[in-house]
């Protein structure tokens, strides 16, 4: 198949070795599961179980709230020991709201609800609803709800599913795992997405460097009609959605719009897998494979962890740390966030643990810009981030707006490059932050503005009928005078 | 002013640094220096040293005085850079002086006076060269023919000693023209291009660069060889020394097919005087030169223009220096106006429009 090309990008160490040989291990069950209420993009879900209830596992122990959510369950059996406010796996460290799940140790499944009969002929609305009940969301790590992007042919005239298992990001390899290891039934999963958003095509694409799920996953594939998997370069950030989407097709998504709106959904090959778990077997999303790594846990792997599972647990299973204070991330090192304690749970958003030493990250104090134009080279987007980078730091953000800083998806290729160690996209990301906080004071404003005016313009009218009336009552008790209009004689 | 790195990712980082950069421009410029320096011998030696001495001690100064850490800055090698190229762009045996004024000129009015490493508009050592080629023409424009360390004739180091620093130096018995200054003055006195050329011109001398000439511009194979190990680790693209070298080469090619007795052919100008060393190592000045590759085609075609409209009809035999600063003038403008396109969006900046939707 033809590719077109993209722009920029970076080629960073990846390290993946330090993981992908080593095969999907599950996670013992531990003692307590905290489980989030909010692990998606989208209002947190609301409990419907009380602290003492007895819970089978995959039960519903929160539902969604709204349009974009997603509802919760029992990663075990066990009983509902605590519902609160619990640091959450976020770089701020705030607490959210988590139900807290004693493990009987039976991990008994509650009841579920059926497989759907003959997927393929189901209704897409049938399918998204029960991929909408089972709490899956995007599992490459955005964590938007699955069901919405399933949902989406009523909306857009779709013609292209995009099965993103690029896994750009380096050390992570629980896609790549997934894909050798369970191909039948993420192309399942994949058929089942398909069929929902009645696409006339799928392409599965693959970085180049995982040659075995490439061949595991087209073996899976073989037969399947209007269904490709694409071996694509190995260039980071070939997983953005946008990218990819531009890479396999040649269709460029217009800024500030989706690409359902150039006919393209895309979605994680992990995402596949928990949608064939749901349709087929009626298992909502309660576990997944996180990939723990880096030269700062003793043994790094590929782990299916119960959702809710300390990350200090996750380590613990791991072997531990092998030093004092690596930095330790959730997700990928190029866009992943920094833990604010191992004292978080996983939750599905949750696509790597990685724990690095100071060699790895390479961390070193900022120098001067010396212009040299790396950034933007490497920008993606085809921004040019040393001039952005100015302008934020004089805090002149509208001028940063008007450069693009909007567009920018910090993907944090000019960062990785820069030879001056410039943090720039936490300029960016602050200047974006800044930005969009000035756009809802504004908003906030313009909403208060109405009120008010509206509320004058209620009084002025409340205040205009009562002097009416109190004139209608004057004009009642008086004697009538004479008509204003007519020119009195007297007055001149 | 330390910065350290925000709590944002990349947790990643290239094995790259401002050390790294200048450290591989500096190890690409080795050969044709250590070249030149057997080439010119002792005077020379000593020049190099005494400018990038003066550009280091001019740097340690300015930094001080503006209050800022003395390291890094001092040893990420762009300093002795700044010193290297000025040094390579002097007649070989000129006055200590020259060095230690045109280094202390580069850093301390070329570069600190704009606010230090990042911040200067032009080029420092083309502002030194410059300004010592203004101020003092008679040192700035006596070349010497080559005299190898090897050969007979070569200063012993004690004699080098007091060329440098004595000024003992018989202006007469040495003094050479380059190829450049040989043609102009040949045709100020009637004599056809061509035929000067073809006398005088040894092609193969020019390659290697055993004619007179600056104390590193001479040899066009070694800097050639520099150029492309610069390309080949990524410090600079080819777009710079191309764009340059190309309107230079198409520039020289066809007003010579017009008139080959006034005009000197294209080829000419790409080995002689600063080309290849301008090309390769100092248009491509990080600091001064634009920074989109769209932008850098530009400013190549520029200077590649104005060097052989200085050459061909200014006062100057070599124009290279003024080129650069001119085009180091326009370096922000073209910043401002050529950017890459946004993803999405039109080169207005406007979306794009998207057709699909329902």
């Amino acid at each position: 198949m033809k590719l077109f090309r993209i722009r920029g990008g970076v080629h960073p160490e990846y390290r993946k070795e330090l993981a992908s040989e080593k095969a999907i291990v599950a996670m013992p069950l531990p003692r307590l599961l905290r489980v989030p209420l909010q692990q998606h993009v989208g209002a947190p879900a609301e409990p419907v179980v009380a602290i003492g209830d007895t819970v089978g596992k995959g039960q519903l122990i929160a539902r969604a709230q709204g349009a974009v959510s997603a509802p919760v369950h029992a990663p075990t059996s066990g009983a509902v020991v605590d519902i609160a406010n619990l640091t959450a796996p976020h770089p701020s460290g705030l607490p959210q709201r988590t139900i807290v799940i004693e493990s009987d140790g039976r991990d008994a499944w509650a009841e579920l609800p059926p497989p759907i009969e003959d997927p393929l002929s189901a209704s897409p609305r049938e399918i998204a609803r029960r991929v909408g009940e089972c709490g899956i969301v995007g599992l490459g790590g955005a964590t938007f709800p699955a069901a919405v992007k399933l949902d989406l042919r009523s909306r857009h005239e779709l013609d292209i599913l995009v099965m993103n298992g690029a896994e750009c990001e380096p050390y992570l390899t629980c896609d790549d795992r997934l894909m050798r290891e369970r191909a039948p039934e993420i192309i399942d999963g994949v058929r089942i997405m398909a069929h929902a958003l009645g696409v006339d095509r799928v392409i599965i694409a693959i970085e180049s460097n995982k040659p075995q799920a490439l061949e595991s996953m087209t073996r899976a594939a073989a037969g399947v009609a209007n269904l490709s998997v694409i071996g694509i370069p190995t260039r980071y950030p070939m997983g953005s959605e946008r990218h990819l989407v531009q890479a396999l097709t040649g269709r460029e998504t217009p800024a500030r719009q989706l690409t359902a709106d150039i006919g393209v959904v895309v979605h994680n090959v992990g995402t596949a897998h928990a949608v064939h778990q749901a349709v087929r077997y009626g298992r909502p999303l309660i576990s997944r494979v996180v990939t723990v790594s880096g030269h700062g846990v003793c043994e790094p792997g590929n782990v299916e962890v119960p959702l809710g599972t300390m990350v200090s647990e996750l380590i613990a299973f791991r072997g531990g740390l092998t030093e004092e204070a690596p930095r330790l991330l959730t997700g990928g090192p190029m866009m992943g966030q920094p833990l604010p304690s191992l004292d978080v749970p996983v939750i599905k958003g949750t696509s790597g643990i990685l724990a690095l030493t100071k060699e790895e990250t390479r961390i070193q104090p900022a120098q001067a810009c010396i212009r040299c134009g790396s950034c933007v080279s490497a920008c993606p987007v085809g921004l040019v981030p040393v001039d952005m980078v100015a302008l934020v730091r004089k805090d002149n953000l509208d001028e940063a707006a008007a450069a693009g800083v909007m567009d920018c998806i910090s993907c944090g290729s000019c960062a990785y490059i820069c030879p001056a160690h410039i943090p720039l996209v936490q300029y960016f990301n602050y200047a974006k932050g800044r930005l969009n906080a000035i756009q809802r004071d504004e908003q906030k404003r313009d909403r208060v503005k109405r009120l008010v005016e509206a509320r004058a313009a209620r009084m002025a009218k409340l205040a205009e009928a009562k002097r009416a009336a109190m004139a209608a009552r004057k004009a009642a008790a008086a004697p009538p005078k004479p008509d204003p209009d007519s020119p009195p004689a007297a007055a001149q | 002013m330390t910065v350290t790195v925000g709590l944002s990712a990349p947790y990643a980082h290239a094995p790259t640094s401002i050390r790294r950069t200048m450290g591989l421009v500096l190890l690409a410029l080795l050969p044709a220096t250590l070249y030149n320096a057997g080439l010119f011998g002792w005077p020379a030696v000593n020049l190099f040293v005494v400018t990038v001495l003066a550009a280091l001690a001019t740097e340690a100064v300015c930094l001080r005085l503006a209050g800022k850490p003395l390291f890094p800055p001092l040893t990420d090698g762009s300093a002795v850079l700044t010193g290297w190229l000025l040094a390579m762009s002097l007649p070989p045996w000129a006055p200590w002086w020259i060095g230690a004024v045109g280094g202390f000129i580069g850093i301390a009015i070329g570069k600190h006076a704009f606010g230090g490493l990042g911040q200067n508009v032009f080029n420092p050592a083309m502002v030194a060269r410059v300004a010592l080629l203004i101020s003092f023409p008679v040192p700035m424009t006596l070349f010497v023919a080559p005299r190898p360390l090897s050969s007979a004739d070569a200063p012993g180091f004690l004699e080098g000693l007091a060329i440098t620093f004595g000024g003992r130096l018989d202006l007469d018995a040495v003094s050479a023209a380059s190829a450049l200054g040989h043609v102009k003055t040949e045709l100020s006195r009637g004599v056809p291009v061509d035929q000067t050329l073809s006398q005088h011109q040894d092609w193969i001398a020019t390659l290697l660069g055993a004619v007179p000439g600056s104390l590193g511009e001479t040899s066009a194979v070694l800097l050639l060889a520099g150029g492309l190990f610069l390309i080949a680790k990524r410090i600079i693209t080819w777009h710079v020394p191309v764009s340059l070298m190309g309107t230079l080469f198409v520039l020289g090619s066809v007003t010579s097919l017009i008139d080959p007795g006034r005009y000197p052919d294209g080829l000419f100008h790409l080995l002689t005087g600063a080309t290849l060393l301008g090309a390769f190592f100092i248009a491509t000045d990080l600091v001064t030169s634009p920074v989109t590759r769209e932008g850098q085609i530009i400013y190549g075609i520029g200077i590649g223009a104005l060097t052989f409209v200085i050459r061909t009809w200014a006062g100057y035999p070599e124009g290279m220096a003024f080129a650069v600063l001119l085009m180091n003038a326009a370096t922000p403008l073209i910043d401002r106006y050529v950017r890459p396109r946004v993803f999405g969006r039109t080169s207005k900046g406007e979306p794009l429009s998207a057709k699909r939707k329902r």
